[in-house]
């Protein structure tokens, strides 16, 4: 789960890791009492959106005085803000943060994830800040500072010495920054996230250490123990259908093809996608409907599925273990009925009970098409796209 | 012969009076697996199906001999049962349960380093040896007795390429869903390395998908050490990047973990890809062609 930068400091406040004064802000007169409440100028106004790059596309602005942070504010809110993250569609910006403005001196990267392969949790460092850091690995990889730390062991003063010192901070900067990171790495492990970045993460003239910048993923699976970051959660920023569609405990990612497709198992849905490219057409949707799905979750998926108005034709995969083909093909007869099908549905079944299946389907009157394998799928559902 | 489980396993399930864990052990007792012992905290003295049910997974070895588990237990209660395996000696361990936090699985990984039990999982399908023992929830009949091994990270992906094997003629020496979660016990080296030893593995299918570099290490791997034909397959060609695909691991993050990257990985340690699940079975009979007894 995506948090925004607003939510993120504010997390970071209530673990001790410092950074600007601010709040969030949802209308221009909402910045401008903002700024008047941090009483000094410069003031930074940034677009609060679920992706990066925010800078360069425009959603970050400088104010020096009062009207300058009602034009900012009022120029930001609403816009479409697109960034490299954000795809060329871009994101209606809702949000603003108004935060005082800093003298920096040096801008740094900092992070902390989790390693797939070793099972460690892994800070990454770099003197480079404000840049992306896959760019930096990939131009200037020795510039990456990168210290494992044992999860059973937790964060040691040697871990921090060795990034401090990778970043070459002074003595005064060092002593504070042992301490960020410290709280840095409770919060990333106490609040299960799976990622923090600090991008930039900055010294200023003051030889303070702030963290300018702050974006926070939460693992969904670690979300049962976090009912207050439940809360954190913006569906503004996400999907309408696939909103919709984890009410219903469905698995769907909307994309912008024409074919819809549902199929049981993720790994299976995913080749299903990849199936329906080669055959010449592209992907409407993943929608995994799971291996315990039902009529009514079949149904729901149907509505989703039909309810993006690119679809043109929609195939269903299913391989029935657990979920039998008999009780499928009754779930789509039913949801057939229930919904109207409007465009054409190309059907393949395999597994349990498939004969079953396939009976039921071809006696409930309805124009589906039957597909006795994979690769008949894939032709039938290329030759009515090609029409 | 087969890799890691057969017919002398004896398996305990945790989780085993739960609806899925009882509907499981009752598909597994039908395909012939040794269930010896059931575990769920409190119900120590009951029995399901005729299997004796313990309050602790200690407790339970110590009276049925038991050195293979497999844990339908919640999320929130996974990483604890597959401690308590570990601590019990258990030989395998199978957590089904989908949904368990990495931050958990960080510390389970981190502690079965110094043990010498050996985690499949979590979120995954289990383990069969067809014709021998079946430790998951994988459909039995589809399976057949030969020597194809198959690893995969995923559920029903696999059952389509077990099927189509079947469908060929092509049996399977033993078949491992290894897990669609980012931190996962048994990986797919480990998986080639045993089936690499195994005598009655003649060839092997990988079947990988997007997110991580655990493709590319096995690729590295199989190069160096893999003399046995492999073929592969990898999902996930038109998946967007930077959105979870179902799997908690299944995610392209900044250019990395791209479909595209392990099928070239598999083409470099002359991996036999194959482009098109439609006609993996095909594709099999072919590369596999001369080996399956």
């Amino acid at each position: 789960m995506k948090i925004h930068e607003y939510q993120a400091k504010e997390l970071f406040r209530n673990a001790n890791i410092p950074v600007p004064k601010g709040k969030a802000a949802f209308s221009a007169d909402e910045a401008c009492s903002v700024a008047e409440e941090l009483g000094s100028y410069p003031v930074v106004i940034k677009a609060q959106i679920h992706a990066g790059g925010r800078g360069k596309g425009g959603g970050v602005k400088l104010a020096e005085t009062l009207e300058e942070v009602r034009s900012a504010a009022s120029h930001i809110l609403n816009m479409n803000l697109v960034t490299p993250q954000t795809g060329p569609e871009g994101k209606l910006v809702r949000k603003l943060l108004v935060e005082e403005g800093l003298n920096i001196a040096r801008e740094l990267y900092l992070s902390i994830l989790p390693d797939r392969a070793t099972a460690n949790i892994i800070i990454m460092a770099s003197q480079a800040g404000g840049m992306d850091i896959e760019e930096v690995a990939a131009e200037t990889p020795e510039k990456i500072v990168r210290v494992a730390v044992n999860p059973l062991v937790g964060i040691q003063p040697y871990h921090c010495r060795e990034v401090a010192f990778g970043l070459d901070l002074g003595p005064e900067v060092t002593k504070l920054f042992y301490s960020m990171l410290t709280n840095l790495y409770r919060l990333f492990v106490s609040q299960d996230c799976s990622l923090v970045e600090i991008n930039p993460l900055v010294v200023t003239a003051e030889n303070s250490i702030i963290a300018l910048d702050a974006k926070i993923d939460i693992d969904s699976n670690g979300l049962y123990r976090h009912k207050d970051l439940l809360e954190l959660r913006d569906t503004d920023e996400e999907d309408l259908l696939e909103v919709e569609a984890s009410s219903y405990n469905l698995n769907y990612i909307n994309l912008s093809g024409n074919v819809g497709n549902m199929v049981n198992g993720a790994g299976l849905a995913m080749a299903t996608m990849d199936i329906i490219k080669k055959a010449g057409a592209e992907p409407a949707n993943f929608l995994d409907v799971g291996g315990g799905a039902n009529a009514e979750m079949v149904e729901n998926g149907f509505r989703i599925i039909l309810a993006d108005e690119n679809v043109k034709a929609i195939l269903i995969n299913i391989f029935g273990g657990i979920l039998r083909c008999d009780v499928l093909a009754e779930g789509v007869v039913q949801a057939a009925q229930k919904t109207g099908i409007t465009v054409p549905v190309v059907i393949r079944m395999e597994g349990t009970n498939v004969e079953e299946g396939r009976k039921i389907l071809a006696a409930s009157g309805l124009d589906l098409i039957t597909a006795v394998d994979l690769k008949d799928a894939a032709n039938k559902i290329a030759e009515i796209v090609k029409e | 012969m087969s890799i890691f489980i057969d017919k002398v396993t004896r398996l305990l399930v945790q989780g085993i009076t739960g609806k899925e864990g009882q509907f499981h052990t009752r598909q597994c007792i039908t395909y012939g697996t040794n269930v010896v012992a059931g575990v769920t905290p409190g119900k120590g003295g009951q029995a399901m199906n005729d299997v004796p049910v313990f309050n602790t997974v200690r407790a339970a070895v110590k009276k049925t001999g038991a050195n293979c588990s497999m844990i339908f237990v919640p999320p929130a209660f996974a990483a604890d049962a597959i401690m308590e395996a570990v601590d019990a000696d258990i030989e395998l361990i199978v957590c089904i349960t989908e949904g368990v936090p990495v931050m958990d699985m960080l510390r389970v990984k981190n502690f079965l380093a110094s043990k010498s039990s050996r985690l499949i999982g979590p979120n995954c399908p289990g383990i069969i040896t067809p014709g021998q023992c079946k430790v998951g929830i994988m459909p039995g009949p589809i399976h057949l007795p030969g020597s194809i091994g198959v690893v995969s990270r995923s559920g029903t992906l696999t059952y389509e390429v077990v099927d189509q094997l079947t469908k060929k003629g092509l049996g399977q020496s033993t078949c491992i869903g290894i897990g669609g979660d980012p931190v996962n016990g048994t990986d797919f080296i480990d998986c080639l390395a045993a089936f690499e030893d195994d005598p009655a593995t003649k060839g092997i299918v990988m079947i990988g998908e997007i997110g991580g570099a655990a493709e590319e290490e096995a690729c590295s791997f199989i190069a160096r050490n893999v003399t046995k034909p492999v073929v592969g397959f990898v999902a996930g060609l038109t998946a967007p990047p930077g959105r979870r695909m179902g799997h908690a691991g299944a995610i392209v993050s900044g250019g990395s973990g791209t479909a595209q990257a392990k099928i070239d990985a598999m083409r470099q340690a002359d991996v036999h890809v194959c482009a098109d699940l439609g006609n993996l079975g095909e594709f099999c009979s072919h590369v596999f062609s001369g080996i399956n007894d």
